[in-house]
């Protein structure tokens, strides 16, 4: 199985028309997932890739028989992003991948806590969205299906990643080790995101697939802090194992500098690489120092976690 | 983008939250006229964007008006921590009974704005939490519901302030809340609000930063406040005349991203590594494996051959920079080809031989098998994904620097 897509999953496209829209709409349909429409106001009747195109959400769910689809990749200005995740929300989309980056906090809030009060779930914003191998894929992740094929192939690890390139790069790790990936998620790199890591646990806890978690992160947040919490107070039967990147940003010259990602800036003690490295470590979640060593140490907890 | 206190002062006073009667000036002589209209004490502090203001001799009391001037004069003529004053506030002094911190924040695990208050006010709040955190509230507001004073009322009465200070400091904290939504703030903070000894409460200094993210709406507001479109978003920071080259190559040309810092960096493996978090892994482990990178670099979004080009010059042509390492996570968006097209087309032009100056070139992913032709055509050592991140920063300082550590 896999969290939050499956086969079925049907979303739509908000943007569509914008260029790298048109390509990821490319790249989702050739990866099989059911695209059943795309909004950009104004551009009611065209198609993208035989996609029809219309002007609001209301008009689509009409199209398509009163069906409200599952899910919609926002690739819209972030001017215009509240609004559109607002659109959706208001017409019952249940699963929302935002990639647009740069867009205020203000409104990534507003978002996130109308989504929570709907039973909603945003994943990003600044994301390439999720895939789940060989079945379906929603956003940019992993790009041409070509290429998400090579380095996605179907397994029983679970990975979310603060970086959606770090995602394919780590899932293409485990893809070559033979272990494959379950559900891979490119969470986003901003200071306020939908789906933090201990948001998405519940998730993978629940799918039988997933034998083993990774995750990819980085300085600046507090959500390392967030996930170190849940597992001691969830009896999780996944073994988590996590990489850091940035420690160099502990230096002192690199003090108040951010690189990456937006989220990146250390606002305090507790968002530098070390303290986060040592409370994921109190957790019980081992710390690699290399994305090579990953592999290997998954198939260890496994192996343990089913001896016990 | 952060705001000089006389500012911050101002979109305090806007959201009618009370305030001194202060004035701001450049002119020393003008800070007498003003201390003449205040007529009586005055405190006269430098309006720089960079702490330590007391410390560093930029806030000086001054009994009379030509003591204001006086003053003025050698604060305008201060440098702090590298920053010349904007010009100079000219505050009445107030006689002050106890001070009050308020201020609020994102909090990005919430996903909420979060308000701060404690009774233990003009000193850093960090400090006072750690030390006294029963005399710190805390309280998540919604940026969705309909904001009301009962909410700031909580977070006052949790840092254990009751009386007439609680009912005078409430109005004052749900403005500032409703201010830091209204004006897409990322931090906005009164320290202290004072309680003066006729009973009143005053804000004595603001500190306000606005995302800049918000700026592009927040329009009427800066303008308001005279800020220029050339003041941008005012980072302090100074850019090194790499940083400058590579953002203006960037700058010439929409397609991608490149990036790239040196500030903090000063060795002499050369940087050409990809995108966001691909960088942070590929810098560690340039480092960890004792490596000294010469700077940071990051490439995304599918450049052109001549922004992948102009980045590999401008590293190439720092000092004690001979050789670069060009490496990437897998790529889907950004193609291999073309990186390898601009890398070997900066060392053409500078005239270095592509297979020498290349340490190692390490990207896999979209259009590869292309890209690999043109590294072997030149000579040029690649990996596929097949050799790690790691494997390939620790061959780049081997061949550079001598052995890995």
């Amino acid at each position: 199985m896999s969290i939050l897509i499956n086969k079925d999953t049907t979303f739509i496209i908000q943007g569509i028309t914008g260029r790298e829209a048109i390509n990821l709409t490319r790249e989702c349909l050739d990866y099989g997932s059911k695209i059943v429409g795309g909004v950009t106001p104004g551009r009611k009747g065209r198609e993208v890739h035989g996609v029809p195109v219309f002007d609001t959400i209301a008009q689509l769910v009409e199209h398509n028989g009163g069906v409200v689809p599952d899910g919609s990749v926002v690739t819209v200005p972030p001017a215009g992003t509240k609004d559109a995740v607002f659109e959706a929300l208001y017409a019952g989309i249940k699963t929302i991948v935002i990639v647009t980056e740069r867009i205020p906090r203000r409104d990534v809030a507003a978002m996130v806590e109308l989504a929570d009060l709907n039973g909603a779930r945003i994943i990003g914003p600044n994301c390439l969205g999720l895939i789940v191998p060989g079945v379906a894929k929603m956003g940019g992740i992993g790009g041409p299906a070509k290429n998400a094929a090579q380095a996605y192939q179907p397994g029983n690890v679970g990975v979310m990643s603060r970086s959606g390139g770090m995602t394919t790069e780590i899932s293409s790790t485990l893809t070559a080790a033979g272990l494959g990936v379950s559900t891979a998620v490119s969470i986003g790199g901003d200071a306020i995101i939908g789906s933090t890591y201990a948001e998405l646990m519940p998730y993978f806890e629940a799918d039988e697939q997933t034998q083993a978690i990774v995750i990819y992160t980085e300085p600046g947040g507090r959500m390392e802090a967030q996930l170190a919490a849940w597992v001691k107070e969830n009896n999780s039967r996944l073994p988590i194992i996590a990489f850091m990147a940035g420690k160099f940003m502990d230096d002192d010259e690199m003090q108040g500098m951010s690189f990456g990602h937006a989220g990146t800036i250390v606002e305090g003690k507790e968002d530098s690489a070390t303290e986060k490295i040592a409370r994921l470590e109190e957790a019980g979640i081992p710390v690699v120092e290399r994305i090579d060593e990953i592999p290997a140490l998954v198939k260890q907890k496994i192996a343990e976690r089913s001896a016990a | 983008m952060r705001f000089f206190e006389y500012e911050a002062r101002e979109i305090v006073k806007r959201a009618g939250i009370p305030v001194t009667d202060y004035g701001f000036t450049t002119d020393a002589a003008e800070a007498k006229t003003i201390a003449e209209r205040i007529g009586g004490p005055t405190v006269i502090k430098s309006q720089v964007l960079t702490g330590g203001r007391m410390k560093a001799g930029g806030v000086k009391f001054a009994d009379t008006p030509d003591e204001a001037q006086a003053h003025a004069a050698d604060i305008l003529k201060l440098e702090i921590n590298g920053h010349e004053p904007r010009g100079v506030l000219v505050d009445p002094k107030a006689d002050v009974k106890q001070e009050y911190y308020m201020g609020v924040v994102w909090d990005g695990a919430a996903k909420k704005p979060l308000m701060l208050f404690s009774d233990m006010g003009g000193i850093d709040i960090e400090q006072v939490a750690e030390e006294h955190p029963d005399h710190v509230g805390r309280g998540h507001f919604s940026t969705l519901h309909p904001f009301s004073d009962f909410m700031a009322k909580q977070v006052i009465a949790d840092a254990g302030v009751t009386g007439k200070a609680l009912q005078r400091c409430t109005p004052i904290l749900a403005r500032l809340a409703q201010l830091f939504l209204d004006n897409d703030m990322i931090l906005a903070e009164i320290n202290p609000i004072a309680e003066l000894q006729d009973g009143s409460f005053v804000a004595l200094d603001a500190h306000m930063e606005m995302e800049n993210e918000g700026m592009g709406r927040q329009k009427a507001l800066i303008k308001a406040l005279g800020i220029g479109a050339e003041e941008g978003t005012r980072e302090t920071y100074v850019p090194s005349a790499f940083e400058e080259a590579v953002h203006a190559v960037d700058a010439a040309d929409h397609r991608g991203v490149i990036q790239g810092k040196d500030n903090g960096f000063d060795g002499n493996i050369g940087l050409i590594i990809g995108a966001g978090g691909g960088s942070l892994t590929l810098t560690d482990a340039v480092r960890q494996q004792g490596g000294k990178p010469a700077n940071y670099s990051e490439i995304g979004g599918n450049p052109s051959v001549a922004k992948a080009c102009g980045l590999a010059k401008a590293v190439l042509q720092k000092d004690g920079v001979e050789k670069i390492a060009v490496m990437m996570s897998i790529v889907s968006n950004t193609r291999v080809d073309i990186v390898a097209r601009g890398v070997i087309k900066a060392c053409l032009e500078l005239g270095k031989d592509p297979a020498e100056t290349i340490a190692i070139f390490r990207i896999p992913g979209a259009w590869e098998d292309e890209g690999f032709k043109i590294l072997d055509k030149y000579g040029i050592e690649y990996c596929d994904r097949s050799v790690s991140l790691w494997e390939a920063a620790g061959r780049a300082v081997e061949k550079i620097q001598g052995a890995a550590a």
